[in-house]
């Protein structure tokens, strides 16, 4: 084979062929209610009325019992930190400064906890079952994000048995 | 070979645009109703398969967060297609038959085509390298195979609005239509031509919808329906994916499919075919060899309503519910897939 063929022959290794599609996503009757009730300062629950946990944020079937919902109602904006982790790793895009709380905080007279942030407090002193409360923006919108974190209360910890059953 | 029947079906009304609610929520209460119709509980199915498709929806996993919609904790044993759901039935089916401790499957499909454009949509499921850059989209290519009929002295214009003219008329029993009405093919050919020679009557309306199958073998049919439309035969073909490669005119992959299950053993009084586009339902008619007293989508078929990932399950489902009734005996559903017709599924569906 001479060179020029095998020049030839080489592998087509790259196209280019952009592709772009739109969507307009539809966030369901769910969290369309929930995200308004954001845009007030309120968090939204619900209850299921066969297995009697209240889902936050408020959804329309229950993904255990598969039946409809109660009507949503307004949780406290109050709980306890089920379970965190400290994040130390730096990644592209990242909004805050390394290291900070991801926390699961499960609201009081709730049964699914609600994944946000812990400030307020040295990343070391963040514990399971320490009490915590929501802090919002001044400007409130239709995102979680209305709440900028929770942060300790300075009340004592609930005790492991009584949040055992949610880890 | 078990014995396998479909015992319940239940769908959505079809709508262009549902802005109130996602698919889970769609889909949640038409899986109640399919349950509550078999006479079963949710910890009574043994086997669940779903059909839907990213791409449509627009988000990588949206099949996981359709299964909150059927409560699937404790774990379930579960599957998915990204397919149409008929594809998930078929799923079913073999694990029915591979596996005798699966005595009951529940299937279901769902699309929310109105989020995106679905010309655009099915654009990306071409070829990548010499289709997908061309954005030949479905209905220029559905358009390319009506000509290639009109070409061949196959088809007219007027036969492709007769075929959407039946459909609509049909489309008035259902109470799940999205379109429907009496139109003379005079009338319907005045329109302008969306991608010559197909116009608006021609081409699937755009819906958004879910949709829900529940099988059940041997005794477990009979026991739960008094009529169970029993799966007697049950295959799928696939062509080529390039067009340009295969004969327009024609699908062997569905007359095939259609022989392998078995249509021509008896007389078929109902056929439900997954013809999105007109010609297609002509092409479909002579493949699968259906004689002039068999009665098309009774349904409407796809021009009432084409909640895609759902619109082949629905094909099985509406000829199931006339079987069940007892107003047809042997009926077919036909299930597509790919661009003009690439892949087929055929199924005989019997009260006896």
């Amino acid at each position: 084979m001479s060179e020029a063929q095998s020049t030839e022959k080489k592998p087509v290794t790259y196209i280019n062929t952009p592709v772009a599609v739109k969507y307009d996503y539809t966030a369901g009757k769910a969290t369309s209610d929930f995200m308004r009730a954001v845009a007030q300062g309120k968090i939204l629950g619900n209850r299921c009325p066969q297995c009697n946990r209240v889902y936050v944020p408020n959804f329309l079937v229950c993904v255990q019992c598969a039946v409809p919902m109660g009507e949503p109602f307004e949780v406290p904006d109050s709980g306890i930190v089920l379970t965190f982790c400290i994040v130390n790793i730096k990644f592209y895009d990242q909004v805050l400064e390394v290291p900070y709380v991801s926390a699961y905080v499960l609201l009081d007279g709730t049964d699914l906890p609600l994944m946000h942030l812990v400030q307020e407090c040295n990343v070391n002193d963040v514990r399971m079952g320490m009490r915590v409360k929501a802090v919002w923006k001044e400007e409130l919108s239709p995102s979680l994000e209305s709440i900028r974190y929770f942060k300790p209360t300075g009340e004592p910890d609930a005790a492991l048995e009584t949040f055992k059953e949610y880890l | 070979m078990r014995d396998i029947a479909i015992i319940a079906f239940a769908q959505s009304a079809n709508k262009r645009n549902e802005q109130i609610y996602n698919e889970a929520e769609i889909l949640a209460p038409v899986a109640r109703e399919a349950l509550q119709k078999a006479g079963l509980k949710k910890e009574e199915i043994d086997f669940t398969c779903s059909g839907s498709s990213d791409y449509l929806a627009g988000q990588p996993f949206s099949f996981v967060i359709a299964l909150n919609a059927i409560g699937a904790w404790p774990p379930i044993q579960e599957s998915h297609v990204e397919a149409d759901a008929a594809w998930a039935l078929y799923e079913c089916w073999i694990a029915m038959q591979a596996d005798e401790s699966i005595n009951t499957s529940l299937v279901y499909g769902f699309g929310k085509q109105s989020m995106g454009s679905p010309r655009d949509v099915m654009n990306i499921l071409n070829d990548p390298y010499v289709e997908t850059p061309l954005w030949c989209d479905t209905i220029s290519m559905a358009a390319l195979q009506g000509r290639a009929l009109i070409d061949a002295g196959l088809a007219t214009e007027r036969d492709f609005a007769a075929v959407a003219a039946r459909n609509l008329k049909h489309a008035k029993s259902n109470p799940k239509a999205q379109c429907k009405g009496d139109f003379t093919v005079d009338e319907l050919l005045r329109s302008p031509t969306l991608a010559s020679p197909l116009r608006k009557h021609d081409c699937p309306p755009i819906t958004d919808g879910a949709c829900v199958v529940i099988l059940a073998a041997g005794d477990t049919a009979k026991k739960l329906c008094k009529r169970p439309a029993w799966i007697r035969g049950i295959d799928h073909r696939i062509d080529v994916q390039a067009i340009g490669r295969r004969d327009l005119t024609r699908a062997p992959s569905a007359q095939i499919a259609a022989e392998k299950a078995g249509v021509g053993a008896g007389k078929v009084d109902i056929a439900e075919l997954h013809a999105l586009f007109t010609p297609q339902d002509i092409i479909l008619r002579k493949e699968l060899g259906l004689a002039s007293d068999c009665v098309i989508n009774p349904s409407g078929g796809v021009h009432q309503g084409n909640p895609m990932m759902g619109t082949g399950l629905v094909r099985f489902g509406e000829v199931a519910d006339r079987i069940i009734r007892g107003e047809a005996n042997r009926g077919v559903a036909h299930a597509t897939q790919g661009p003009c017709l690439q892949q087929n599924m055929v199924a005989v569906l019997e009260g006896k």
